[in-house]
């Protein structure tokens, strides 16, 4: 999710979008190292939701402020699609901070004054977890398409079981945008012993047919791409370069919104004020679209890009109410619930739709739409009033008013 | 907390599920879930206010009751409170049903337009009346919809509601006496009721 910061890097328009650190809204945790370990092994494997067995799981984590002594104020972030553990502070060069630097700091809304705060990298992802671009140790070649599919749960498993090995039996909070914040819902859902908090910011409990269709297009670009070669494309030495750049383009599109777009780039050409007439890049948007592209090939697996947005796909954890039903009506998780009013990803209609459903099973949330003109990437910004609300609700008190489990009804 | 708020408190059995709409910074709500055995959702859509609940950790969402409760299920509350609110409402007949939808029991409280303090302003001055209860001049308030108690209990007839319990309020918004209760219309300055919907009328 590094999109946000390329906003600024490929054009000079963004007064109010800044990712760096904001002195006034907080400081940098400085210099942070990703850090990797080995978890599952072949006596006992990650088991998948498909029955499948991964083992052994390699993940890419990162942890910042200090874990206190009863161990209670751990906060664990999931990222979106294309994310990675390096959420905040920098690997040596301050200009270079992580795709969440303006919202984990000394003083931000994920204060690490106060917060021991951890990011990892996805299951399927391609920077330093295990996926489907690591060597299959049964065969010694990349996995390829052999990586079985997974789903959101499975991604959630991984994750407990660094909460796990880091020694921590109960989370503060669980914090996701977008894919994070389906992490979030599955987690609290699933495990209602494991969260005090949940933040779902403009996520959804279920793709739409037209969520589902701009991933399938996404996913066609890279599978007919002639180097794509059935997934095996690292043992031959190719790149589906074309199918992804592609890909990303498009999604990249969903991020932002109309007025955004308009606003930005408008219909001004890349170079002067007269249209050249041909097929070549010539509208700022094409150069900007071109640039992401690009940027994001440097960084990013074709196979994982296919197997992360297939999770989200087969994402509906509310679909089965007779069976989500009892999990919901025991949980004494607290939830925020966040949308942008630009979003048309993952519109407002998706967080009414989980606050809905959360609120008919008696779930103590809380939900606000933000107005911000940034669309979907809006997450990734410094949106004020939406850090604002993050941070209230992080700094609750911990006496502050419970759901009541027993009561005198 | 305000003292007409004690007594919308007083009226919420202990231990419900409560809904409180247009809840403010939650004052009612917390009084509720700390020390009554409640469960307290809120509704408010002013920015301030809503931080306020948040930073109390008092469930709440934005949102804008004119528009109905579609984030709520039918039945899904025991006790819908509405304080202070309905006369600032767009729609007070669809607020008023869509309570009653999402719960078995409603508490609706506001300022009395029918006192005779207000009618004389308007009599003798000629002029929209302000008091110690209706601060806001004309253009400054949100009061769009103000009422009398009559005005309000033909309402609830006309919805098929039923009112079991009235508690008519003082100046200071504590429980009036003397002539508020024999004439409330002419001399309570606010009111708070307890609604329930007519057994075996059908709701939508």
């Amino acid at each position: 999710m590094r999109h946000a910061r390329s906003v600024c890097e490929s054009v000079s328009m963004c007064p109010t979008v800044t990712n760096g650190p904001h002195p006034e809204q907080g400081g940098s945790v400085g210099l942070v190292s990703t850090q990797y370990v080995e978890l599952f092994d072949r006596a006992n494997p990650l088991v998948l939701e498909s029955g499948a067995t991964l083992a052994p799981v390699e993940v890419a984590y990162e942890t910042y402020g200090q874990l206190n002594a009863d161990r209670s104020n751990t906060v664990f972030i999931c990222h979106a699609l294309t994310g990675d553990a390096h959420a905040a502070g920098h690997h040596g060069d301050p200009a270079r901070p992580g795709w969440w630097d303006n919202f984990i700091g000394p003083g931000k809304p994920v204060d690490t004054d106060r917060f021991f705060v951890v990011c990892a990298n996805l299951l399927g992802g391609c920077m330093g977890t295990t996926g489907p671009s690591s060597v299959d140790p049964a065969t010694g070649e990349p996995y390829g398409l052999r990586f079985p599919l997974f789903t959101v749960g499975d991604l959630v498993s991984v994750h407990r079981a660094l909460v796990r090995h880091l020694g921590i039996a109960r989370l503060r909070a669980a914090i996701g945008g977008s894919l994070g914040g389906m992490q979030v819902l599955h987690w609290a859902m699933e495990y209602p012993d494991d969260l005090a908090l949940a933040v779902i910011v403009c996520a959804t409990s279920r793709l739409s047919a037209q969520n589902i269709a701009f991933s399938a297009v996404a996913r066609e670009a890279i599978m007919r791409d002639p180097n794509f070669h059935g997934g095996d494309y690292q043992r031959i030495g190719a790149r589906p370069d074309a199918g992804l750049a592609v890909a990303r383009m498009m999604a990249h599109i969903t991020y932002l919104s109309e007025e955004g777009m308009r606003n930005k780039f408008g219909r001004r050409l890349q170079n002067g004020t007269t249209p050249r007439f041909g097929f070549d890049v010539d509208f700022q948007v094409e150069s900007y679209l071109h640039h992401q592209g690009e940027v994001f090939l440097r960084r990013f697996d074709a196979n994982s890009y296919l197997y992360l947005t297939r999770a989200m796909d087969y994402f509906d954890p509310f679909g089965d109410l007779l069976h989500a039903g009892p999990h919901l009506e025991r949980l004494e998780t607290f939830f925020l619930v966040v949308s942008f009013d630009s979003d048309w990803r993952f519109d407002t209609s998706h967080s009414r739709e989980i606050v809905h459903v959360l609120a008919a099973h008696r779930v103590p949330v809380s939900f606000r739409e933000i107005a911000s003109p940034h669309g979907h990437d809006s997450f990734l910004l410094v949106v004020p009033d939406y850090h604002r609300t993050v941070a209230s609700f992080l700094h609750r008190p911990d006496d502050g008013p419970g759901r009541q489990t027993g009561g005198e009804r | 907390m305000r003292l007409d708020l004690a007594i919308v408190a007083d009226m919420v059995p202990r231990g419900s599920r409560v809904l409180d709409l247009g809840c403010g910074d939650g004052a009612l709500l917390e009084e509720l879930i700390r020390n009554r055995g409640c469960e307290g959702q809120g509704v408010e859509l002013s920015t301030e206010a809503f931080h306020a609940c948040v930073a109390k950790g008092i469930p709440v969402v934005a949102e804008d009751i004119d528009e109905g409760l579609p984030d709520f299920a039918d039945g899904s509350f025991d006790v819908v409170v509405l304080s202070q609110t309905l006369q600032a409402t767009h729609r007070p007949a669809l607020v008023l049903r869509e309570m009653m939808r999402v719960a078995d029991i409603g508490i609706v409280s506001f300022v009395n337009y029918g006192h005779l303090g207000l009618r004389l302003q308007l009599l003798l001055r000629g002029r929209m009346p302000v008091s110690a209860l209706v601060a806001e001049r004309w253009f400054e308030t949100a009061n769009i919809h103000p009422c009398s108690i009559l005005d309000f209990e033909s309402l609830v007839r006309a919805e098929g509601l039923i009112a079991s319990e009235r508690v008519v309020l003082g100046s200071d918004g504590g429980p009036a006496g003397g002539w508020a209760v024999r004439l409330p219309n002419a001399f309570g300055a606010a009111v708070a009721y307890l609604l329930h919907r007519t057994p075996g009328r059908v709701h939508r």
